[in-house]
């Protein structure tokens, strides 16, 4: 097997052979999921926790029932924002856990790179669960795992992503994900929401969303802040959803078997109209279920790796 | 007290002298001949003395944050570095906008201090930006310039008025060259890097339209304008021209500009956060060239202490800003000479005679009779690995930690008293 690393920080420094091995693991414990006992023994003893600075539904609870399945004992910690700037320090709170004898941190942060301060600071292995701007290492392998069952190869496969790319961390980790296996990575959004560099990691930059559309295999809508609509990065949200709403009509330019994805929380009549994320080529829901599955071959082979002790430290 | 340095290869950029000689001090000068001889003889074989470094960006932090640095400290960590004369930066708590906070600090550096310490005073009443501070009663008390560093005066007509009002004191106006709003939340270069990273960008442009300014205004004016940290090829550009034109601009940058680029923020060390931040090779070889062609005239430190605490944390959040004393002569010989990119008297006169001319320093930076005798001695051949425990710095953010370098000082001598060998340490 070939994943041997303490923490799981991003997707950018995993070679190939690393995903896939993740991807393959997952799927067993997809199996498992139609089963009656939907359980595992393989985290048992171990203590996971979840350490969330920003808030999150979806991404907690999707670890947090993967930790359960694999039955390890789960913490769950939110802590408001404004703790990091005014009370106890990142690197103390974490601490405070190791000595509590966590033996896996999943944290998810408003600012990039918490999760490497913390694989410096700790020897609990870390899971980044979305740090600022930086990637979300886990959607990026769910949306790649996806994507396999649905298309059966990456390979050649016409990605498309939508919207604020610039603050996005799905899109930082889908690229990644996904150039390594070689897809025709887009990007579509105002030049206010797209980075400069962006074309550098090998993707195709559009402004305009209906010539990105034409023929594309996936579509990734990215949830739009409406808070950067008062950094002046557009002028406001009835302009945006005039020229990146995902619409039926724009829908039509993609290949007829498109996939259409959402990391969530959607905004609905925003940057999707809810008739497109309700219809069949939509998989909205399936990322979830799929989002168990790869969290658990995750801790799963984090844990494992712990056992040998001869992980390769991040840093 | 007089001392005699014997057979020492002597560079001294203010004479064009670069050979093998002796050098006299006595009563704190230098001179031509001893009355009497020496008290205390140095062989100077191998060694190569230099006039003492001057280093006119630090933040020496006392007074308020004396966790960071103290003059004691700052001082001794000077020293260590060859550094003889520090300009101290006036962002302390409070600011340096008043002749007692200058007293405090000239007195501290009597007291206390192991080079000498100069204040720089600041530009505006509290660092505001509003209103000009008294700069005329701060230069009675002892500043050699003025600066709003790390504030900088974003409104043009106050600008404007301190680049005029200073002439009359032949103050340099020193600028840290920042649009702040368009450089708001960044913590890194702007570039590929900080978007693969997820940190928010600072683009050059934010340092070259504040410097395109204030050379406009230096026009304007006639005022005498010097450029703090210069990090980008654009701004070299920028004085390069303004250089042509005639005008009364000078400039600095620091060795982390001609040494490191934003590839090393990738582990999010905070060691390679500071403002301006690290630019790309391209901004790094301009660097080089500007040093080259003379555009840029010194090298200074903007040593930044900040305590371990401060640093240990998220990157966002951690302050900019590393030591620098220590490693200024190591990285100038070793990025600079060793590559040849300047000759050893050219590297030297970045930190010697030309911040000298420029700040009105008329007895430094020079090893002429009748200089202050400052002086620096260093072992051009010595190897050594610059290592957390050696600092002298009460705080150790460098980045520069675990790098092995060849050629550094091992005697600094400050107005005719050896203050720090390499073999005693600080001499008391």
């Amino acid at each position: 097997m070939s994943f041997n690393r303490k923490d799981l920080l991003g997707l950018e420094h995993l070679d190939k052979t690393e995903i896939q091995t993740i991807i393959d693991s997952a799927r067993p414990f997809k199996n498992m999921f139609t089963r009656s006992i939907k359980k595992a023994p393989a985290l048992v003893g171990k203590t996971v926790v979840n350490l969330f600075y920003e808030p999150s539904t979806r991404t907690r609870t999707s670890f947090e029932v993967a930790s359960k399945r694999l039955s390890a004992d789960v913490v769950n910690i939110a802590t408001a924002t404004s703790s990091v700037v005014k009370g106890e320090s990142l690197v103390d709170t974490a601490k405070t856990l190791e000595a509590m004898k966590a033996d896996i941190i999943i944290i998810r942060h408003t600012l990039a790179g918490t999760p490497e301060l913390l694989a410096k600071n700790l020897n609990a292995s870390i899971i980044n669960a979305g740090d600022g701007f930086h990637e979300h290492p886990t959607q990026g392998l769910l949306d790649l795992y996806t994507m396999y069952e649905k298309k059966k190869k990456i390979e050649g496969l016409k990605v498309l992503l939508v919207g604020d790319i610039l603050h996005s961390r799905v899109a930082k980790s889908n690229i990644w994900a996904l150039t390594k296996f070689g897809a025709k990575v887009r990007v579509a959004g105002p030049p206010t929401l797209i980075p400069g560099k962006i074309s550098e990691l090998g993707v195709e930059v559009f402004y305009n969303l209906d010539e990105a559309i034409k023929d594309v295999d996936v579509i990734n809508i990215l949830r739009i802040q409406m808070e950067r609509q008062q950094e002046n990065l557009f002028p406001s949200i009835h302009e945006y959803v005039e020229l990146y709403q995902l619409t039926k009509e724009r829908l039509a330019k993609a290949k007829p078997d498109v996939l259409i994805m959402h990391p969530g929380p959607m905004n609905r009549g925003i940057e999707i109209t809810s008739e497109v994320a309700d219809c069949s080529s939509a998989v909205i829901n399936e990322q979830v279920t799929n989002g168990i599955a790869v969290r658990m071959a995750v801790l799963y082979l984090l844990a494992a790796a712990r056992k040998g002790e001869n992980y390769v430290h991040s840093n | 007290m007089s001392i005699q340095i014997k057979n020492i290869n002597i560079v001294d950029p203010s004479t064009n002298t670069n050979k093998i000689g002796d050098i006299f001090i006595e009563d704190g000068k230098i001179v031509e001949k001893l009355s009497k001889p020496a008290d205390e003889i140095i062989d100077g074989k191998d060694k190569t003395a230099f006039p003492g470094l001057i280093d006119v960006h630090s933040h020496v932090r006392e007074p308020g944050q004396e966790e960071k640095e103290t003059i004691k400290t700052g001082t001794r960590s000077a020293a260590k570095g060859g550094i003889t004369t520090v300009f101290c930066m006036p962002n302390t708590k409070p600011v340096t906008d008043n002749a007692p906070s200058v007293e405090y600090i000239l007195m501290k550096a009597q007291k206390e201090g192991k080079v000498n310490v100069f204040p720089i005073g600041c530009i505006t009443k509290g660092s505001q930006g509003k209103e000009l501070a008294e700069i005329g009663i701060l230069k009675k008390a002892g500043i050699v310039a003025v600066s709003d560093d790390g504030q900088p005066v974003a409104n043009s007509q106050i600008m404007r008025r301190a680049l005029e009002y200073t002439k009359m004191f032949n103050l340099a106006v020193i600028s840290h060259c920042e649009d702040k709003e368009l450089a708001r939340n960044g913590v890194m270069n702007a570039g590929k890097n900080s978007m693969i990273f997820g940190l928010r960008g600072i683009p050059n442009q934010s340092e070259e339209i504040m410097v395109s300014r204030d050379i406009m205004l230096c026009e304007l004016t006639g005022g005498k304008l010097h450029i703090a940290h210069v990090s980008t090829a654009g701004s070299v550009e920028l004085v390069r021209q303004a250089k042509k034109k005639g005008l009364n601009v000078t400039c600095e940058t620091c060795p982390h500009y001609f040494t490191l680029t934003d590839d090393y923020v990738q582990n999010y060390d905070t060691n390679f956060k500071m403002n301006p931040p690290l630019r790309t090779q391209k901004d790094v070889d301009a660097i080089k060239e500007g040093l080259k062609d003379g555009t840029i005239d010194c090298i200074a430190t903007d040593h930044a202490p900040h305590t371990l605490e401060e640093k240990n944390r998220e990157f966002d959040t951690a302050p900019f800003g590393i030591i620098g004393f220590e490693t200024l002569l190591s990285l100038t010989l070793n990025e600079l000479v060793d590559k040849n990119i300047l000759t050893l008297s050219e590297a030297i006169a970045k930190m010697t005679v030309n911040p000298a001319k420029i700040f009105s320093l008329d007895t430094r930076g020079s090893l002429k009779a009748g200089s202050a005798a400052d002086v620096t001695i260093a072992d051009l051949n010595h190897e050594y690995e610059f290592k957390k425990e050696d600092i002298l710095s009460k705080s150790k953010n460098s980045p520069f930690i675990g790098r092995k370098f060849k050629g550094c000082a091992v005697m600094t001598i400050v107005g005719g008293k050896i203050v720090w060998t390499l073999k005693d340490g600080i001499i008391n």
